[in-house]
């Protein structure tokens, strides 16, 4: 059975011999154009002349576009409709395209770009939430508000109140490899399209509306990304349509990709937010009533931020059952990037808020914080139908124990909940209370450096909360040689999904995985997918190529049994071989005489998650098949002087059910602890009072390094099974343990709070700035 | 000089009709389409254009997107396609990243390979120092350490030697014009041998730009779209790229490389070798050279602050004509030095003692970034009272500047918590910094004056960094 062996990723020996073929590396033809924008440089008004003469005689240059070469502007939105490919008059941020540049070089492109006389007509800027907020900048009407129970009344009637404010910085996403596409024009009109890109169908459908071309006419080919993490869900529009554009009019190949200053200066990143939270808990710590309130700063485009507000909404219960509770979300527009998709999707900006939460009622009541979080936990799914303690009353939650189900905040019941199972042997494999003792001791006799440590655990939504895009599928082929291609709508962007999948495809087939020829994402193969994004690459491809080889291998078996007069069931494939009725052959064997006696070896396969019901207005039902959970302790040691801080050491324990790959999945793991941390830490972006993105460049924006790993970093799997039918009883991996890395900014607060009384309040991200800030902000509140 | 001649993952090339700052990457991707060099920010600091350069002194990682074609005259360059053994035999450092999961997207990748199999030939094994110059997005780094401890102890492999007689020979044996038509117009730059040379050229061209390890004039070129013509190469002057120890000074040419400066003065100044570790990444150490941080007069170089608070000389050359004076003299004002035109950094001299010497770096990252403060303290302390006291720091101003109130204030004093924290305050005379993405006016001040406290626990023998600290 090949499900489940640690075996590396399918590419590994072409990325280690540098043979690995991305979209850059692709040979075109000698005459293909290199595309680049010219870009907007005051974040609003209104271009009031352009003068692009200069750009147009440049060295190279073959041809410019503004929008009056455009009778229709392309439209790059994933959402809304409200992205024109290049500026139609309105400039609504700094960065924004205004022109495009074809030239015969990407330098040549890139130089003109920059030659370009543009005056504008500039009016203010709504650069941040508060002027949003103020300015009713926003999308939607009003802010979204979903509750349970009376969270006022239950925080007014609690023993004890508390209430703050939390400013949580946004990621870019540093995918090392830039935005990028190619367009290679092919007859009759129709295009081919090479593009980075996590949503093949997305591209497809973006270039045939540009082009005016009917989907079937436009085949998007994707093998591989250098990395995605959500950048390049929307993002990668604009240069597969400003490539499809160029190649259809000029008739020549165009290639476009970004410098990586442009990119940052482009695309969007990660929301950022502010979190302001009101709580009423008891003198154990027990939430009886919480309110939160998100203003979320979107930039200039919807994009995708309804669905990622939503999600931070979904996620603001985190493992904790919260009777009353009321979440207020404001989508604010402003004149900056787009915020897009970013791994976790909304998920870590919502759940952030509740573990700020905790940790703030904890040093309010003088309490571990881990005693405060068990002490909210949702019931064990083990212990399901016993008497939860009796201590809220609310008819709600009356119903809910005579159920014996708690609910999530949107009425859905947590029937898998382990959180409590898996952080009590996460405490104990970690240490965490001896170590707690230690640090504190430690402390008291370290005048300049502290230490803290903290555990938090992770409970995440897995589906898409769009209902409809939780399908997929696949297409297998059984060549007569026994060979197999495989196909699916799930992109490759180093999390392994093709690996997986194929070892999905060679337990069916009961053949070796290097057997199954792993093929490149085409929309010419499986049509309308969704992106490869919500952590669901494998649930759903892996599901659909399951029920395409088990086609397949069942008419095989049909075959074969026939031949034999046994029942088909009796049929078995394993180790390369098809066992029947005392023989054993070859699958090779198999395939040539299926083959030879008209048997189809081709088969799609399609999925649907079940048991999915989600009403977005109200907030209520079940927007997702199950949960993905995880904790992790991280110990970190900080300067009083001057705020440096640095991870010591990281535990982890997540659960991925039964593991398609364990070696993939750790992998998944600690690459998202880090890059967790790192947006919670160092990764900050700063904007200028202008709307100008200062940090736009590696030289600037600062993501982890190799020695900013935990130096200690144990990291373990859960390993018990989906209780949900997925596929082998495996869980989602991409995005849930992005949130781990929340530990890291709990553990700086805890080390922080060993400098003085006050609460330390700390922002993120955590930089040796705002760790020095909050250091004397505890001990100012002596 | 006319064409340019290199060892190509040992094949001879001969390199004519490009522009003198074509960068090698571009060339690399573009002539003979070895695309697995990859170019993830075009500025040097991601680290996936890394490849290997041999010449006689060694075999060293270097950024491939801000290494321009007229600095590989004579050598020999390995890029990920050739850490394979010529039969296709796998390099220990690939078969272990294969085992242990180092890459994900694998864009990184070739990158990582090239600076690990580098540093595996060199035997140095401080991978997270090694690798500092690499970024991965994917891994979390975890698996690729793992892999690159695991390789330590496997053999080099016999494609990997390549020694400097091989190179002369196999580059003067000829080779294949690269590129296509097999263009061959001479490259219009300056490569002197000598110190000698250079002076009288730059005497005749004061216009032109002198570009040493093109760390930073590099991004003129891929980042600022300039045109630098003329230029001149310096990296060929043996006579500028040595170390002299003169009594109880050392002379550090002009042309010493970051990497060769901190391998001197690790005996000499530990606390300077730290800052140096900390000097970007491997890949611009192994470039960027002591001269060009100096005349470059960047306010926030790392190496200024420290060669002041050492009592620096710099030694200026204009043709014929030398001169010298303290360090600190040369920056007069933002990106403004007191250089005639034609003038060039020639050496610098520091002394080889200076127990007192601590240099504190304060960057959002540790590795590889640019300083937000940067404070070097060096007191004379005898028989309790200080005596002598040079502080500067980067970051602070528009120049390398040092703390001259903060000194006065010193001298003569018992050195204590409480006359640190006395003096600290007058940070505030000396310096008023600004705010940007780096850090803001006040986090810079404060920690200005909080070094003074540092560097009192530092004498003292208390744990003063975080970096200091173990699980």
């Amino acid at each position: 059975m090949s499900m489940g062996k640690p075996l590396p990723h399918d590419a590994a020996p072409l990325h280690v011999t540098g043979q690995a073929r991305y979209v850059d590396d692709i040979p075109l033809p000698a005459d293909a154009l290199h595309l680049a924008f010219g870009l907007s440089t005051i974040a609003h008004g209104a271009i009031s002349a352009m003068d692009l003469s200069a750009v147009r005689t440049a060295p190279g240059v073959v041809a410019v576009w503004s929008a009056t070469d455009f009778d229709t502007m392309p439209d790059c939105s994933p959402s809304a409709h409200d992205e024109p490919l290049l500026s139609t008059g309105a400039v609504l941020y700094l960065g924004q395209p205004l022109f495009l540049v074809m030239a015969d070089s990407h330098l040549a492109a890139r130089r003109a770009a920059r030659l370009a006389q543009v005056t504008y007509d500039v009016r203010p800027a709504i650069l941040t939430v508060d002027e949003a907020l103020a300015a009713n900048s926003r999308f939607e009407d009003g802010p979204v508000i979903w509750s349970k129970g009376d969270a006022d009344r239950a925080i007014a009637n609690a023993p004890r109140q508390l209430e703050g404010r939390f400013e949580v910085g946004g990621q870019e996403h540093f995918y090392l490899e830039g935005q990028i596409a190619a367009a290679l024009p092919l007859e009759g009109g129709d295009i081919l399209i090479h593009s980075s890109t996590q949503h093949p169908t997305e591209i497809q459908h973006k270039v045939a509306h540009a082009l005016h071309l009917p989907m079937a006419s436009v085949r998007v080919e994707v093998r591989r990304m250098g990395g995605g993490f959500g950048g390049k869900e929307s993002q990668g529009n604009a240069l597969a349509i400003a490539c499809a554009v160029a190649a259809t009019r000029l008739g020549r190949p165009a290639k476009m990709r970004y410098d990586r200053d442009d990119d940052m200066m482009i695309t969007g990143k990660r929301h950022d937010l502010r979190i302001q939270y009101r709580a009423g808990f008891d003198d154990q710590g027990r939430v009886t009533g919480v309110e939160f309130t998100h203003l979320i700063r979107c930039g200039w485009s919807q994009d995708l931020s309804l669905p990622v507000a939503d999600r931070a909404m979904l996620h603001a219960d985190n493992c904790y059952h919260l009777p009353h509770i009321r979440i207020e979300s404001h989508r604010l527009k402003t004149h900056t990037q787009s915020a897009t998709a970013f791994r976790g999707f909304g998920g870590p900006q919502g759940m952030i808020g509740i573990e700020r939460v905790m940790d703030h009622i904890a040093h309010a009541l003088g309490r571990d914080p881990l005693a405060v979080r068990r002490a909210n936990f949702y019931r064990s799914a083990e212990e399901e139908g016993a008497l939860p303690p009796a201590l809220t009353r609310s008819p709600q939650d009356i119903f809910e124990q005579m159920k014996g189900q708690q609910t999530t905040p949107y009425g859905m019941a947590v029937e898998d909940f382990v959180g409590d199972a898996l952080v009590a042997q996460l405490e104990d494999s970690a240490g965490y209370a001896q170590r707690r003792a230690e640090i504190a001791a430690w402390n008291a006799s370290s005048p300049v450096l502290k230490r803290g440590i903290a555990l938090t655990p992770v409970k995440f939504g897995i589906s898409f909360t769009l209902t409809h895009l939780n399908q997929a599928g696949a297409l297998v082929h059984v060549y007569q040689d026994g060979s197999i291609h495989l196909n699916h709508g799930g992109t490759e962007m180093g999390q392994g999904l093709f690996q997986k999948v194929a070892q999905v495809a060679a337990g069916v087939f009961g053949v070796d995985p290097q057997a199954v020829k792993i093929t490149a994402t085409d929309t010419a193969k499986v049509p309308n997918t969704s992106a490869t994004a919500a952590s669901s690459g494998s649930d759903l491809n892996g599901m659909a190529a399951q029920a395409a080889c088990v086609t397949i291998r069942d008419r095989m078996a049909e075959f074969i049994a026939e031949k034999h007069q046994v029942a088909a069931g009796a049929v078995r494939f394993a180790e390369g071989m098809v066992r029947v009725a005392g023989e054993a052959y070859p699958f090779a064997r198999v395939a040539q005489w299926a083959y030879e006696a008209r048997v189809s070896l081709s088969s799609t396969g399609f999925y649907a998650t079940p048991k999915l019901q989600w009403d977005r207005k109200a907030g209520k039902g079940r927007p997702f098949l199950y949960f993905a959970y995880g904790a992790a302790v991280t110990e970190v040691v900080i300067d009083t002087l001057t705020g440096e801080n640095r991870i010591l050491r990281a535990d982890l324990l997540h659960d991925t059910g039964n593991s398609l790959n364990p070696a993939l999945d750790i992998g998944q793991i600690e690459g998202a602890y880090v890059q967790g941390a790192g947006w919670l830490t160092t990764e900050e972006l700063v904007w200028d009072g202008k709307g100008a993105l200062r940090t736009h460049a590696p030289s600037t924006y600062k993501i982890p390094a190799c020695s900013d790993r935990p130096e200690v970093f144990n990291v373990a799997l859960w390993g018990r099974p989906n209780r949900e039918a997925t596929v082998g009883k495996s869980k989602a991996v991409g995005e849930p343990p992005f949130m781990l890395g929340i530990s890291a900014l709990m553990a700086l607060s805890d080390a922080v709070a060993a400098c003085g009384p006050g609460y330390p309040a700390l922002d993120a991200p955590a930089t040796a700035e705002r760790v020095l800030a909050a250091i004397q902000r505890v001990q100012r509140d002596a | 000089m006319s064409e340019i001649a290199f060892l190509l993952n040992g094949t001879p090339v001969r390199v004519g009709g490009e522009s003198p700052t074509r960068t090698l990457l571009d060339w690399l991707r573009e002539r003979p389409g070895l695309t697995g060099t990859k170019e993830g920010c075009n500025e040097g600091d991601c680290g996936a254009c890394t490849v290997m350069v041999t010449d006689a002194t060694g075999s060293r990682a270097l950024n491939a997107c801000i290494l321009f074609l007229p600095q590989l005259q004579g050598k020999a360059i390995r890029t990920v396609e050739g850490i394979s053994g010529p039969n296709g035999q796998l390099h220990p450092v690939q078969t272990e990243m294969i085992a242990h999961h180092g890459s994900q997207c694998g864009f990184c990748t070739p990158g990582f390979i090239v600076s690990m199999a580098t540093a595996h030939l060199n035997g140095q094994t401080d991978h997270d120092d090694q690798l500092a110059g690499n970024l991965c997005r994917c891994t979390g780094y975890a698996p690729i350490i793992r892999a690159a401890k695991a390789a330590e102890t496997a053999p080099v492999p016999d494609w990997m030697k390549t020694d400097a007689d091989v190179i002369c020979s196999k580059i003067s044996s000829g080779g294949e014009a690269a590129g296509r038509g097999g263009q061959t117009a001479p490259l219009p730059a300056f490569r002197p041998a000598t110190s000698d040379e250079l002076a009288a050229w730059y005497a005749q061209n004061p216009t032109a730009t002198l570009i040493a390890g093109a760390t930073d004039v590099g991004l003129w070129v891929t980042k600022q779209l300039r045109d630098l013509a003329p230029v001149a190469f310096l990296n060929g002057i043996a006579d500028m790229a040595r170390i002299d120890h003169k009594g109880d000074s050392l002379r550090i040419g002009a042309g010493v490389t970051i990497a060769d400066l901190r391998r001197a003065v690790a005996p000499l100044h530990p606390s300077f070798a730290e800052l140096m570790r900390r000097y970007s990444s491997e890949q611009v150490r192994n470039a960027a050279t002591i001269g060009g941080n100096i005349a470059n007069g960047s306010p926030i170089g790392d190496g200024p602050p420290a060669l002041i608070a050492l009592g620096a000389t710099l030694h200026l050359r204009h043709g014929e004509t030398r001169r010298a004076l303290p360090l600190e003299d040369f920056f007069l004002d933002y990106r403004k030095q007191d250089r005639k035109p034609g003038e060039f950094v020639e050496a610098v001299t520091i002394p080889a003692h200076a127990p007192g010497l601590r240099c504190y770096k304060l960057s959002k990252r540790f590795d590889q970034d640019i300083s937000a403060v940067l404070g070097c303290f060096n007191l004379t302390i005898t028989e309790g009272v200080v005596t002598a006291a040079r502080i500067a720091f980067g970051g602070m101003a528009g120049v390398p500047k040092r703390a001259s109130r903060v000194e006065a204030a010193l001298i003569g004093q018992p050195f204590t918590l409480a006359s640190a924290s006395q003096c600290a305050p007058l940070m505030a005379q000396d310096f008023a910094p600004m705010t940007d993405m780096r850090a803001s006016a006040a986090y810079r001040l404060t920690t200005a004056q909080n070094m003074l406290i540092r560097y009192f626990h530092d004498l003292a023998g208390t744990p003063v960094s975080v970096l200091e600290v173990r699980a």
